[in-house]
This record gives structure tokens, sequence and C-alpha cells, in this order.
């Protein structure tokens, strides 16, 4: 019974106090953002030298991106990064975001499918980070429209960060760094910590994370020799009416946004993920998922919701195998019209894996903090549960 | 008096060459050009060479020329904007891509023989293109697996006067792009639609002849569209104005389809498993689905086996997924006056079912099925209609009062200034190394200043070419990929950054 207590409305307690009142939060703003006199962080980039049609944010080379979320204060932004990898947040003190979204692994995490508390493999993977700022629809299901809404999701899931507000909040308000830099950035608040702004501070860290200097994008912005030719060819090939991938993953965030059947099988025994169908209650979208952005997709194997594909070559190879090629017997799934058999050449989809390298970007990579407020040690997809 | 004649014509003949010379070459200077009725020229190398006020459209770029056994992309990699590239009979079998602004490609013909790109059945696409201010005209484009021209993005274009047989998927497909004219071309078999209009504004089709396609044209969630003046006879469907769910940009709305003659549009389909034209049932003239404030104005509209207009709503397409942002129905349709016969000899599938239901056997001139409010008709009595009890007598009685839905200038780019542009490369590119008055991986930008004060230009030499100097700061790579002009905006800009 004590033990039970214990886990279930006691606070973590820090483990190591030291050094973290040594913690100052950054008064700059993280790069690809320009500091405001109002104190307020402003994302810039050369993709704002462009419209898009009715402020789409999707389109061709030289498209404006959709609207990103911005407006944070440096102190936000920065205590957000602290919250971000801090495994204090989780129920048991054991994952932090950053166990499954790790910049070592792209802000992924290298597995298929998730791995949450005590070890349990969850059903989907960790989809990668960069960018997610300029996202209105989240997860692979589609059913959240604001980073807010999202990551209550696995903060509050018992198979993944497993806490709830009240232990967030009575964890965070027992840490007396976390309570002086809270109070830094959200000077209009009281004495504690509240629920709202710990959530808004992790958005602050989560839409800081840009990549928009790729190679690709010298190429985009008007630079020919960026690429070699035979990304070129892959370019041509990733937009052509054949392939068709830009129909769906569409610069410049390589993602329109919306849900899309695919067919993809999933891994061993598993049965098949009914995915935006439980979303939209709409038997229309089963196995329906959003398309994801592929910036730095070089980096985020494996690849689809649940981690079928080991490598580029033999993701880009699943849309050549034939429509519905995948599907389990007994499924009638309402396919995406640009699913087809688009007859691509070996060499063809080897162009395409080189056409993807060159959305590799991560110059505006955040620091991992040495120290955190809790004493704990960052969280990462390699001491996971360690 | 033949002598004199011909000395006149040879005098005409140098003059005009001389003139030619003089307006094609002269200096450089980006200008923003109309998109309409640039190059009224027949082409080729005859005396009748008609140079339509090349100055008073403001052509000023270079003129780079093509013949068969060159390539037309070396043409393409060597132009810059407001150059001219002319094509001359020959076969061309590459894909060519544009990823520039202000790019013409005109084909010459020279009795009858047209520059041909010939995707062999091996090939995606012919054209792909995503800068602005493109003009593709005079080509015959054959045997691709893809489209035959395919933009992404790309404003104030104009795409006329081309052939395209059996290329693929669509014929002419601009995507995401505002202000454009698609004229004067002639596509059959093509396997989705001809002429495809997706996600743009502001778009002319006109004087186009679709044939033998399962789609001859398709506006599809777009809007402030002209269809007019279209000859789109042996499809499946002659002529579709669409809301397909599950796009980005949602809506369809504000499309005249005016003066088209839409004939036996009876061709069996042949469109792609799962495409959503795969469902257009044999026989259909007009079909408008989900669309809001169509105009049907002036058509002939006549042997149409299915039936002559066909109105929906999205529980029609019964092959895609529903889309909780897309309006489902039809609204506020106007039908003015068409000129209506012969259609709905043969109905098929539901409608057969529906009609028989009514004791018919012929599907009717016009279909309303579904949802979709406001809708109005002039002389319904004229027509063999179903499901039109709602509508109201047409308050309008032409929409001629619409000559074109292009815009009267080309849009614009985003007006930026040098500064602007400094302030976007800054905070887009070096803030990933420097920050003001902290060491990140880079010097910050503060002792830069001190370095450069005033020197801008020595700011420009180091990025493009650096050198390693500070052994307590990693090498930087070179900048090179930026244009000439943003390094220099930059380095103004980063001497100005006080924080």
């Amino acid at each position: 019974m004590i033990t039970i207590l214990a886990i279930t409305t006691i606070a973590i307690s820090p483990v190591v106090q030291s050094n973290s009142d040594q913690i100052i939060l950054a008064s700059h703003c993280p790069p690809g953002f320009e500091l405001t006199d109002d104190n307020i962080c402003e994302c810039r980039n050369l993709y704002q030298q462009y419209e898009s049609l009715r402020g789409s944010g999707v389109g061709g080379l030289k498209s404006a991106l959709p609207d990103i979320r911005d407006g944070f204060s440096p102190q936000q932004i920065d205590l957000g990064r602290y919250l971000f990898f801090d495994p204090v947040l989780s129920g048991d003190g054991s994952l932090a975001c950053s166990s499954c979204h790790d910049p070592d692994y792209g802000f992924s995490d290298g597995k298929g499918r998730a791995v949450g508390m005590d070890g349990s493999t969850l059903k989907r993977g960790a989809p990668s980070l960069w960018n997610v700022g300029f996202l209105r629809s989240l997860f692979w299901d589609a059913r959240a429209s604001t980073l807010e809404e999202q990551m209550q999701g696995p903060l509050y899931s018992e198979v993944e960060m497993g806490t709830t507000p009240e232990r967030l909040t009575a964890t965070l308000n027992n840490i007396p760094t976390y309570r002086r830099l809270f109070a830094q950035a959200f000077p209009s608040i009281g004495d504690g910590i509240r629920l709202e702004d710990v959530h808004t501070a992790i958005v602050a860290f989560e839409s800081s994370l840009i990549s928009l200097n790729s190679r690709y994008d010298h190429y985009a912005h008007g630079y020919e020799s960026a690429l070699t030719q035979n990304e070129i060819q892959g370019l041509n090939i990733f937009r052509s009416f054949v392939a068709r991938c830009a129909e769906c993953h569409t610069p410049p965030l390589f993602t329109n946004q919306q849900v899309a059947v695919l067919g993809t099988p999933e891994p061993d025994g598993l049965p098949l993920d009914k995915g935006a169908q439980e979303t939209f209650e709409d038997p229309r979208f089963r196995g329906g998922f959003k398309v994801p952005g592929l910036r730095n997709v070089a980096r985020t194997a494996p690849y689809m919701h649940s981690g079928t594909f080991e490598t580029l070559k033999e993701t880009v190879a699943f849309y050549n195998g034939g429509r519905g090629h995948a599907i389990p017997a007994g499924e009638d799934l309402l396919l995406h019209w640009h699913i087809w058999e688009p007859d691509l050449s070996d060499q063809e989809l080897d162009r395409l894996v080189d056409f993807l390298g060159t959305l590799t970007d991560e110059a505006f990579m955040p620091q991992v903090p040495k120290i955190l407020p809790s004493g704990l040690k960052p969280g990462s997809a390699r001491n996971k549960n360690g | 008096m033949k002598w004199k004649m011909l000395i006149i014509w040879l005098l005409l003949f140098v003059v005009g060459v001389l003139a030619g010379r003089f307006l094609f070459k002269s200096k450089p200077v980006s200008t923003i050009r109309t998109p309409v009725k640039l190059y009224e020229d027949s082409g080729g190398d005859t005396t009748d060479l008609k140079v339509v006020d090349m100055a008073q459209v403001g052509f000023q770029g270079a003129i780079i020329e093509v013949r068969d056994g060159d390539k037309i992309q070396d043409a393409v990699k060597k132009a810059n904007p407001g150059d001219l590239i002319r094509v001359y009979p020959g076969s061309y079998s590459e894909t060519v891509y544009i990823d520039k602004d202000d790019i013409s490609l005109q084909g010459i013909i020279i009795g009858g023989e047209w520059p041909t790109l010939n995707g062999k059945k091996e090939l995606n696409d012919g054209f792909l293109y995503s800068g602005n201010g493109m003009i593709i005209e005079n080509f015959k484009i054959i045997n691709y697996k893809g489209n035959g021209i395919m933009g992404q993005a790309g404003n104030n274009f104009v795409i006329r006067n081309n052939w395209v047989v059996d290329a693929g998927v669509y014929g002419i497909f601009p995507e995401f792009g505002k202000n454009g004219l698609v004229e004067h071309n002639v596509l059959s078999g093509i396997e989705d639609a001809a002429i495809y209009v997706g996600m743009c504004d502001n778009i002319d089709v006109l004087h186009n002849e679709t044939y033998e396609s399962v789609a001859g044209i398709e506006i599809e969630n777009s809007r402030h569209c002209l269809v007019e003046n279209n000859y789109t006879h042996n499809n499946t469907g002659g002529l579709l104005v669409f809301i397909t769910p599950g796009l980005p940009i949602k809506t369809c709305f504000d499309i005249i389809v005016r003066n088209n003659f839409v004939v036996d549009n009876n061709h069996e389909n042949f469109g792609a498993p799962g495409s959503i034209v795969s469902g257009i049932p044999p026989g259909t003239g007009i079909l408008v689905m989900a669309a809001d404030d169509v105009t049907l104005e002036g058509n002939i509209i006549t042997g149409n086996n299915n039936a002559g207009i066909t109105i929906t709503d999205l529980t029609m397409v019964t092959n895609v997924a529903t889309d909780p942002e897309s309006e489902p129905n039809p609204d506020r349709l106007v039908i003015l006056d068409n000129f209506m016969s012969n259609n709905g000899n043969e109905p098929v599938g539901e409608l057969k079912v529906l009609m028989a239901a009514q004791m018919q056997s012929k599907g009717p001139d016009i279909l309303h099925i579904g949802g979709g409010t406001g809708g109005c008709i002039l002389d319904k009595s004229k027509y063999r209609t179903f499901g039109l009890g709602d509508y109201g007598q047409c308050q309008v009685r032409t929409s001629a009062a619409v000559k074109s839905y292009m815009l009267d200038k080309p849009v614009p780019p985003r007006d930026i200034s040098a500064e602007e542009k400094g302030k976007l490369t800054y905070y887009g590119v070096c803030s990933g190394c420097h920050a003001y008055d902290i060491r990140m991986i880079g010097p910050p930008t503060r002792d830069l200043q001190a370095m450069y004060s005033n020197n801008p230009q020595g700011i420009v030499d180091y990025i493009t070419d650096p050198v390693h100097r500070r052994e307590s700061y990693p090498e930087m790579p070179p900048q090179n990929y930026l244009s000439e002009e943003t390094r220099m905006a930059v380095a103004k800009y980063m001497l100005t950054v006080e924080k």
C-alpha cells in the first residue's frame, strides 16, 4: 500500500540538486529566430521571400511555408529545452521527451515503434520533431492540431511518460531551480509553477527546431550546383507524376499535412493499425496516417508509422510494389488515389534515395543541457529506462 | 514591277531582321513581363516573321536556340530570367525541368515539322517547372509516362499551342499557380485529365481541343477560372469542375464554363484503378461535383450518353476518403442558356436505375443528385431535367461581363528589400553559428562587426571562400550557394545587428 501511494501520489524527488543553481536561462533566441524589442523570438528564414497560394504553405521550390508557432521569449524557449530533456517529467523519472525524440536520431529514436515506461513497446514510432512548429496536424493519426494538445498525449499516457497533471506540477514545484526558472520565463505568475506554463515552455522549445538550410534548400533558392546530377534526377522523379511523391510530400515542408491510406504492412504478427479511422470515426480512413514531413529523413530510420522499413530504399520500393500489395487478407482499405503502379526502375529508386539524402540539415541543432534542474541525466534514446 | 516588289520585300525583310536584332539583343534588364500575347510570330526562318511590339512588352532577354541533336535542358541551364529558348523541329527525348523564373520555351514549327518531346514510354514527364513567368508553346509532346507539362507552383504562366498525344496520366497539369493561361492546345490519349487545373487561382482555359482521354478538362480545388471556347469530345467525361477531398487547398468556386462544345463524351473509361476519374461513367458531358458558384453558359452539349450536365455532392466519390474540411455540396450553381440535345441515350449504373424508377430509359440533359442549395436555371422547361426541383429562375442572363479571370497585371514577386533579404539570410543561415554577443560555433557577430567595420565586401569575400584564421574556432564552410546579391545583403545586415 505504501509503495503504491509512493508511486501514484508523491512527486518524484530530485536525485541530485547540486550545480543546478548555476543554470541561467538564455536571453538570446535560438538560431533561426530574431529577438524583437519586446523580447520575443520571431522565426526568420529564406522562404519568407516567397508567397504560397492562398497562404497554404505548400507549392514548389520557391513557395512560402505555413505559419509557424513563434512569439515565445528566449527564456521560455530555453526553459522548454530543460524540460524537454528532463526525465523528471515522467511518472517514474525514467523518460524525458528526448528519450523518444532524441537529437542524435533526428529527434526520433531510431526504433520502429517507440518504447514507453517499463520497456513496453508502443503501437507506433516516434516522429521527428524538426520543423514541428509549422504543423497543424499532429500524431500519426492526426488527432491533435496543436502542440499543447499533442504533448498531453505522451505526458499523461500510462504507457508512455505516465505522469498526471497534478503530479507534474507537484514535481516541478518541488524543485527550487525550476521555480526560479519559471518565475524568470513567466514573470507575471505568482509563486507556483502552473501546468499551462509547462506546456507553453515545451511548445516554445519544440517550435524552435528549424531545419531549412539543406542542400535541397540551396538548390531551391537558386544555387544549381548544390545538387549532383543523380540528386537532381532524384528530385525530378520525386516530383514527377509517375512517382508522385511531391503530391503529398509537398515542398517546402515535404508534407501537405493530410491523411493518406497507403496500405503499408505492419511488423511481424501485428494486426492492422486502424490509424485515422479512430480519429475521424470514419471507416474510409481505416489504415490512414498523416503524411510526415521528410526533412532529415535520412536520419530517422526506420520508416512508416510502425517502422516496417529499415531503409529508405525499402521505403520507396514499397510505393513501387503495386497498389495494395501489402494489405492483409480480409481487409478492404480505401487506398489513396496516388498509390498506384509507377513501375519505377531500380535505378530510379536509388535516385529517389539520393534525393532524400539532400534534405538533411541539422545546423540549428540545440544543445543538450549538461545539467538539469532535477539533477537527473538528460533522457536519450540510448539510456532510456537505463 | 516584279523587281520593284521583290526589292521592297527584301528591304522590309532586312529592316525586320535588324529591328528584331536590336530588340532582342539589348542589355538584359530584369523586368516583370506580361504573361499574355508575348510572341505572336509564327516562328521559323521565313520572311513572314512577325514580331509584334516586342518593345512594348519589354522583352529584354537573350535568345538561345536549340536544334535537333541538342538538349533543351542545356539551354535551360544557360538561360537567365527573361530569356527565350527557341527549339527547332527535331526529336528531343528528355525531361526538361525549369527551376528559374521568367523563362520562355518556344517551339518553332517549320513546314509542319514540330519540335517533338518524345518520352518513348521510358521517361516520366515532358516539362517540369517550378518558376514563375513560364511560357511553354508550340511543342509536340508524346509518349511520356507521367505528365506532358507539369507545373508545381509558378505564377503567371502561359501554356499554349502544344500538341500532346498519349503523354501519360495528365497532359497539361499546372498546380499551385496563380494567374495562368492554357490556350490553343490539342490533347488526346490521356489516362486521367487531358487539361488539369489543380489548386490554382485566376486561370483561363481557352480554345483547347481534348479528346480520347478519360477527362477532357478538369478544374479541381481552384477558384476564379474561365473555361471558354473549348472543344471536348469523345472523352469519358468532357468537362469536370471538382472538389477532391484530401487536398491541402479545400475549395473550388467562381468558375465560368462558357461557349464550349461538349460533344459525344462516351469513351470507355480507361482511368487507372483507384484514380478518382476511374469512377466517372462514360457519357458524362459536364460534371460539377461539390464546387460552388459555377456558371454554365452558352455551351453546346450534345450526344453525351449518360447525362449532359451532372451536378452532385461528394457522396458520388466512393473511392476516396471524405474530408472533414471540405464542404461537400455544390451550391449556387447558375445554369444560363445552353444548347442541349441528344444526351442521355444510354444511361449507365446508378443513373440507369434512377431513371428506370421514373419509367424512363433515357438519361436527362441536366441532373442534380445529392446536396446543394441556391441553384438557378434559365428556361428550365427547355431541357429534360432531373433533381432540379429547388432551382429558381436566374436573375442574371449572361456572364459576358467577365472577359477573363486572369489578373490585369502579373502577380508580383513578394516585395523584399535588400535589407530584409539580408536579415532573413542572417537569421536563416548565419545564426546557426553566430550570435550577437556570445560565442557559438563561430565568433560573435559583435567581434566580426569590429573586424569588418564599413567593409561588407570583406565579409562577402570571406564567406565566399573562407580561410581558416582562428585556431580556437572550427573552419567556416563556404556560403557560395547564396547569390552574390544575397551575400552582400547579409554582409551589410550583419554589420547593423545590435542584439
